[in-house]
């Protein structure tokens, strides 16, 4: 769980060191060293001609005089040793501008110009109240989208793995030829259904481990590490009442959110329903694979045409933050197939419950259809040897008696 | 009285005929050849009698009753093609079937530590099927088929895979169970193992059942009129006075690990008596043994086979082979 934090970290930019000549004297004083990027002034421009012999910058500025008097768009070049990364340019553009602006605001000579900069300075942060809910504050939609896509990357992560699993199993005891023996003691569609069902209740054990956890972390774990007076903004915040003065509203309000035991709960109670009806869901149609081949070799091809609608869906979780409610992810939190991933992903957006069980009335339904699919392509399945089957003869199989 | 009786039985897979029209009756308390040419139907009809797969037609009878799903509790299979759990252990595995067979997990743990102990493998126990070779593990398989102590056992092919020792000793193993009381259906290609134990066969080829009945009584059917004489003396007399006799191209002649002594095997004509063939042979050479041919399962198995195929040959070929051998 903490991996992608650690790659986060691990991968965090290098620092650039930029030689800056400015002709126009005026940029450079203005320009901050960061974390991504450190400034050094260079003595005249460098050029092709005489190309910098300093080894420790990576790379050089060149700021003409007439930028700040220019009207129309301005570019600055920047030759570069190094590896470019998007936060670099970005900074390094985010600062000259603002220093050109700076100056620009300079030349008009007004009186105190830097008192009344700091006077207007704004930083607003939008609190988003719904009239919908009695609840005292809606969850900031970075917090949403977070919420939304770990989850929706959960149940990318379960499907697959305990649907190939199933597959797996299938698989083995085919090649191994046990399956000869065990049908003749319980039917093949006893021995699906108590595979499907056995591996189904190991994921979902898993996941309620992982809510247990959740929960003692909110409850016993997070009052002991925050300040006490910050735990008390959360509270106050989880209960309704007036919030004390506070310096980080977002924090409180993000760490009141998820640590709401009722929150908790009421997501993996979505959860685990979207988890077990697409966990029946994929692992019918990794059984009916599973069942057509003879090993885990010639298995790939089929469960690719299984494993395609599971990525798409994850990617229409992922871009569930931009438009929760777009006719495109409404449709897909409705369609079988990608509406488990989808509509946990959009849940945390606070849509309308009757939309979050019309889709789980959806998926339950088409259950039914696949696993009747499934067994039948099953019972035909284990005992063909030898040729790999095609889609089309697997589709075939279901008109067996 | 039959423990199990199949009438008119016909299945067909996708268009392709697997059995069409198979009836036999299998007695109580005897062992059954069911043989067959690779692809015959075999194991379509086993896996039938296992509730495994329905026929299209025909009814299957067990015990006096229509068979149905909790007949399998009855029975126990083990099939050719078979197999174990790789990575569990045997005692686990072999418990694990034996519940499924409806067994209670005290009487099926006391029962397996009989039959180990029988077969001389307690030691395996604990040990993964994974380090088993492929003998043992069919060792283990046998147990877990005869586990429950089945009215009906199947055996597909039970010897493939074991030594001769191991063999013998599965043999007498599943001729005890018929003597205490199991019936046993025997599936192989093993013909000398059929003359040792089944008491009645019936052979299927190209989905038909071509003959049935006891062995006995099948091979007395075949060797009829079958004799096979050992003597000293000039074989070139003695062939030309018998060929009168004999059966058209009947008559064979070997070579026996006694330099100067001869065999010779013939089917006698219908009407002859076996007392002209004794006369007619003492008058020209010194008779060593003289004595009825039974012919083997072997042959029986590949004349019955060859003969029920030959009529599909078309015509028009077997015309042309033969002017061109001519």
């Amino acid at each position: 769980m903490c991996a992608p934090i650690l790659i986060q970290q691990a991968t965090s930019p290098e620092t650039i060191t930029i030689g800056v000549a400015d002709t126009s004297g005026k940029i450079f004083p203005r320009l901050n060293s960061g974390e991504s990027v450190r400034f050094v002034q260079l003595n005249g421009t460098p050029s092709a001609d005489s190309p910098i012999d300093n080894d420790s910058i990576d790379g050089y500025l060149v700021i003409t005089s007439d930028i700040i008097t220019k009207e129309s768009a301005e570019r600055v070049d920047l030759i570069l040793n190094a590896t470019s990364n998007i936060q670099f340019e970005k900074e390094l553009a985010e600062q000259i501008n603002d220093a050109i602006e700076t100056e620009r605001l300079l030349e008009y000579n007004i009186n105190d110009l830097s008192a009344i900069l700091d006077n207007v300075k704004s930083d607003v942060s939008v609190n988003i109240m719904r009239f919908d809910s009695d609840d005292h504050g809606s969850m900031p939609t970075e917090i949403s989208a977070v919420i939304g896509i770990v989850m929706s990357m959960l149940l990318y992560f379960f499907l697959l793995l305990y649907g190939i699993q199933v597959m797996q199993s299938i698989v083995e005891e085919k090649s191994s030829r046990v399956l000869e023996i065990i049908v003749s003691s319980v039917k093949p569609t006893q021995l699906l259904t108590g595979k499907i069902i056995g591996i189904g209740l190991v994921a979902v054990t898993q996941i309620l481990i992982w809510a247990v956890c959740l929960l003692i972390l909110s409850m016993v774990v997070m009052p002991t590490i925050l300040p006490a007076d910050m735990m008390t903004d959360v509270h106050a915040m989880q209960t309704g009442a007036q919030l004390a003065d506070t310096a980080d509203i977002e924090l409180v309000t993000a760490i009141a959110t998820i640590t709401k035991p009722t929150f908790i709960m009421q997501m993996f109670f979505w959860l685990i329903i979207f988890l077990i009806g697409g966990f029946l869901l994929y692992s019918s149609l990794f059984a009916a694979v599973g069942s057509a081949v003879d090993n885990i070799q010639d298995a790939s091809q089929l469960q690719t045409i299984i494993i395609v609608p599971i990525i798409i869906a994850m990617f229409a979780s992922m871009s569930v933050a931009n438009a929760p409610n777009s006719t495109l992810v409404s449709w897909m939190s409705m369609i079988p197939f990608t509406s488990p991933m989808v509509m946990m992903a959009r849940l945390p957006f606070g849509i309308p419950v009757w939309q979050t069980a019309l889709s789980a009335v959806i998926l339950y339904a088409s259950i039914s259809g696949a696993i009747w699919c499934a067994a039948k392509i099953y019972r035909v399945g284990i005992f063909m040897y030898g040729k790999k089957p095609d889609i089309r003869e697997i589709i075939r199989w279901i008109s067996y008696k | 009285m039959n423990i199990l009786e199949i009438s008119n039985v016909s299945k067909s897979y996708n268009g392709h005929k697997a059995l069409s029209d198979i009836s036999l009756n299998i007695p109580e308390g005897s062992v059954y050849g069911l043989l067959g040419p690779n692809g015959a139907g075999k194991t379509t009809l086993l896996r039938i009698i296992n509730h495994i797969t329905a026929p299209d037609s025909g009814t299957v009878t067990f015990n006096g009753h229509t068979l149905n799903a909790d007949d399998v509790n009855d029975i126990g299979y083990l099939p050719e093609e078979r197999g174990l759990y790789k990575k569990m252990k045997v005692g686990e595995q072999a418990l694990f079937f034996a519940r499924l067979k409806g067994l209670s997990k005290a009487e099926a743990t006391r029962r397996l530590q009989e039959w180990f102990s029988r077969f001389g493998i307690t030691d395996w126990w604990g040990k993964k099927v994974e380090e088993l070779s492929k003998g043992m593990a069919q060792k283990v398989q046998f147990i877990v088929t005869v586990l429950h102590q089945p009215r009906l056992l199947i055996f597909d092919e039970p010897f493939s895979g074991f030594d001769p020792i191991n063999a013998n000793l599965l043999k007498e193993e599943i001729l005890r169970l018929r003597d205490a009381g199991s019936t046993v259906i025997f599936s192989t290609h093993n013909m000398e193992s059929v003359e040792k134990v089944c008491d009645h066969i019936t052979l299927i080829n190209r989905s038909h059942n071509i003959l049935t009945g006891s062995v006995a009584d099948i091979r007395n059917e075949a060797g009829k009129g079958r004799l096979s004489i050992s003597f000293r003396g000039p074989d070139n007399g003695l062939i030309q006075a018998l060929t009168p006799l004999a059966e058209q191209d009947s008559m064979h002649r070997f070579e026996t690990s006694c330099p100067d002594v001869t065999r010779l095997r013939l089917k006698m004509q219908p009407g002859i008596k076996i007392s002209q063939i004794i006369d007619t042979a003492n008058r020209l050479v010194e008779i060593e043994s003289f004595n009825r041919d039974l012919p083997s399962m072997d042959e029986i198995f590949i004349d019955a086979v060859n003969r029920n195929n030959l009529p599909e040959i078309p015509s028009l070929e077997m015309q042309s082979t033969r002017s061109t051998s001519i």
